[in-house]
């Protein structure tokens, strides 16, 4: 057994673009959520219309510059159409109606009739040449040392990627840390005595609708790029969900600990993929009752308990204060 | 209890819908129905400016209904009604308090996962920082120590002053009817709406939170006070209207209500009295 290799693994998968991509999107996941208490369920349309903005644009002739305007504003106007009629509801309401919209925006997207625009469940390739072409690093050159080493090609992603992120992570932070955005965490708090100490709560939570969706816009173009390739179906509702597990698991409402909790995710996902499919190559008796794909899924039991371990001895997630989760049982 | 003196302009008569002599706040026509049961029906009904006016009435009376449909939180189906001789009618909830009029809750709000601090700035009335815009184009720190300031010393005098920096989810039940009084302040109210203060309150804060009550009419603030007990209501009331079923039934002084036949009629029943066959 190389535990070596099964811990470069984890490490590569940490550091790499599809950490970056979740930790971007969850960004975003967590100003809606952790600080503006928005039950969005349908985030993942956000890096949906990002991507497939981008791709279009791009397909149809534009220059990568204006595919990337193209997908970010496009996320921005889903916020809007989005939240204009929900956002007056109730929260569960809104839950309800932004998981509908984002699998009907998926299903729209892949269907036959959209094919002559979005590839429908073809999807699109090769949009990501211009983005590739300005890569400083030789793209078959190994970077590191070890077992730690990363393709050029890869390394440009990731260094773009992880800008993104330390960029999106200062934007919050600059508002969060503002009286707007007190306002925000004073609407998760509770909405009707933020709406009675004269805040218009409605437009708060657009915003935040807006801004988190621009960021997520932007994580889906970054995986769309860093493929080069689009596909409907890689915009399942369970990257929502995970998107809110690793929100909470880093701590919902803390400014870091969206970051933190992809890169622990991951982590942990990609770590026990790799054990488990060498303690199925490697030991007798596991790969007498395990095949290698049944290995392969027992990392989402062994990444279940994991997480459930945290929630128990950490429920206020890795970041947060435990006086902040006290005040919050109260 | 000791009982308040009678103020001169409130020299009027004990009659419901009677004119005031400065109204800050005039109702007319105010209807609300929810399905059959009508929770509001006010002909006409004028608060006088710079008093503390009870308003009392039975469970269900609609009291709360009332405070719903005066700050926005509700719609009346029809009538209007007015603060400072401006229509409020169709204005949403955070205009209200805009204008001047802002309201406590029956259910105690306070923003458990904000500090005590947090709690007031949130309220603060000059934040231009409040703005995305603001926000993202800075500068807006000299605003925040001028609220932070005036934050402080309104936590001075309600005594949360050693809390600032606590989380307000850790405050007991009276400290958080204290946290909303003191929060209702940063708005700069004409009119302050509170709405059963003193419920669930233990009875030594009872009588510091009623006189922080005068406190706000004694600094030039109109009170407008929902309660049900009425050695309160009679301690620290300049009027005191009386809602059943929706109407307004009587208004006066509290000496004078509290002998008022159809208030007794309304608490205690029509039949009140009358044999048990």
């Amino acid at each position: 057994m190389d535990w070596m290799q099964i811990l470069a693994a984890g490490v590569l998968a940490t550091i790499g673009p599809v950490t970056a991509g979740y930790a971007l999107s969850a960004i975003g996941l967590n100003l809606q959520f952790g600080y503006a208490g928005l039950l969005n369920f349908g985030h993942v349309a956000f890096m949906l219309v990002g991507a497939y903005g981008t791709a279009m644009t791009v397909e149809f002739g534009g220059p990568l510059w204006l595919g990337l305007i193209v997908g970010i504003v496009a996320a921005v106007l889903l916020g809007l159409l989005l939240g204009i009629p929900t956002l007056r509801l109730r929260a569960d309401y809104f839950a309800i109606t932004s998981i509908a919209a984002a699998e009907v925006l998926r299903l729209v997207v892949r269907s036959s009739w959209s094919e002559p625009l979005t590839g429908g469940v073809f999807g699109l390739q090769g949009f990501g040449g211009a983005f590739h072409a300005l890569n400083p690093f030789p793209t078959s050159e190994l970077y590191g040392f070890g077992q730690f080493v990363v393709t050029g090609r890869a390394l440009w992603v990731i260094l773009v990627g992880w800008a993104l992120v330390l960029l999106s992570t200062l934007l919050i932070a600059r508002l969060i840390k503002s009286p707007w955005g007190r306002v925000l965490k004073a609407i998760r708090e509770d909405e009707d005595a933020t709406r009675s100490l004269g805040r218009n709560v409605f437009a708060y939570k657009l915003q935040a609708l807006m801004i988190g969706g621009a960021i997520a816009g932007l994580a889906g173009i970054l995986f769309a790029l860093e493929q080069q390739s689009l596909h409907p179906d890689a915009f399942q509702p369970r990257i929502t969900f995970i998107l809110y597990v690793m929100v909470i698991l880093g701590g919902a409402g803390s400014i870091g600990g969206a970051v933190l909790g992809a890169a622990v995710f991951n982590f942990l996902f990609f770590a026990t993929d790799a054990l488990m499919a060498r303690l199925q190559a490697n030991i007798d008796w596991i790969g007498a009752i395990l095949s290698p794909a049944e290995a392969g899924l027992i990392k989402y039991v062994l990444v279940g308990v994991a997480l459930m371990l945290l929630m128990v001895f950490r429920p206020q997630g890795l970041l947060r204060s435990r006086d902040e989760g006290r005040a919050d049982a109260s | 209890m000791k009982v308040e003196p009678m103020r001169p302009e409130l020299n009027i008569a004990h009659e419901p819908g009677v004119a005031k002599a400065d109204p800050v706040l005039i109702i007319d026509g105010m209807r609300r129905a929810f399905g059959g049961l009508r929770a509001v029906d006010i002909d006409h009904l004028e608060f006088q400016r710079n008093t503390i006016t009870s308003i009392i009435g039975p469970n269900g009376a609609g009291k709360t209904t009332l405070f719903n449909l005066l700050t926005g939180f509700d719609t009346p189906d029809h009538g209007q009604y007015s603060l400072d001789g401006e229509l409020l009618i169709g204005v949403p909830a955070h205009q209200v308090a805009q204008r001047g009029m802002v309201r406590t809750f029956q259910l105690t709000k306070v923003l458990p996962r904000l500090t005590v601090l947090e709690n007031l700035l949130v309220a603060a009335k000059t934040q231009p920082g409040a703005t995305f815009r603001g926000a993202m184009l800075g500068g807006w720190q000299g605003a925040e120590r001028q609220n932070e300031e005036q934050a402080r010393d309104i936590l001075q005098r309600f005594g949360l002053i050693a809390m600032a920096n606590e989380y307000a989810g850790r405050l007991s039940g009276g400290q958080r009817k204290l946290l909303e009084m003191a929060r209702a302040l940063m708005v700069g109210p004409t009119v302050v709406m509170l709405d059963e203060p003193t419920a669930g309150v233990n009875p030594v804060l009872i009588q510091s939170l009623l006189e922080h009550v005068k406190g706000l009419r004694d600094s030039g603030m109109t009170v407008l006070f929902v309660e049900h007990d009425m050695d309160v209501v009679q301690s620290i009331s300049d009027w005191v209207v009386v809602v059943a079923e929706g109407h307004v039934i009587a208004e006066g002084p509290p000496g004078v209500i509290a002998r008022n036949p159809a208030v007794i009629e309304a608490y205690l029943g029509k039949h009140r009295g009358e044999d048990v066959a």
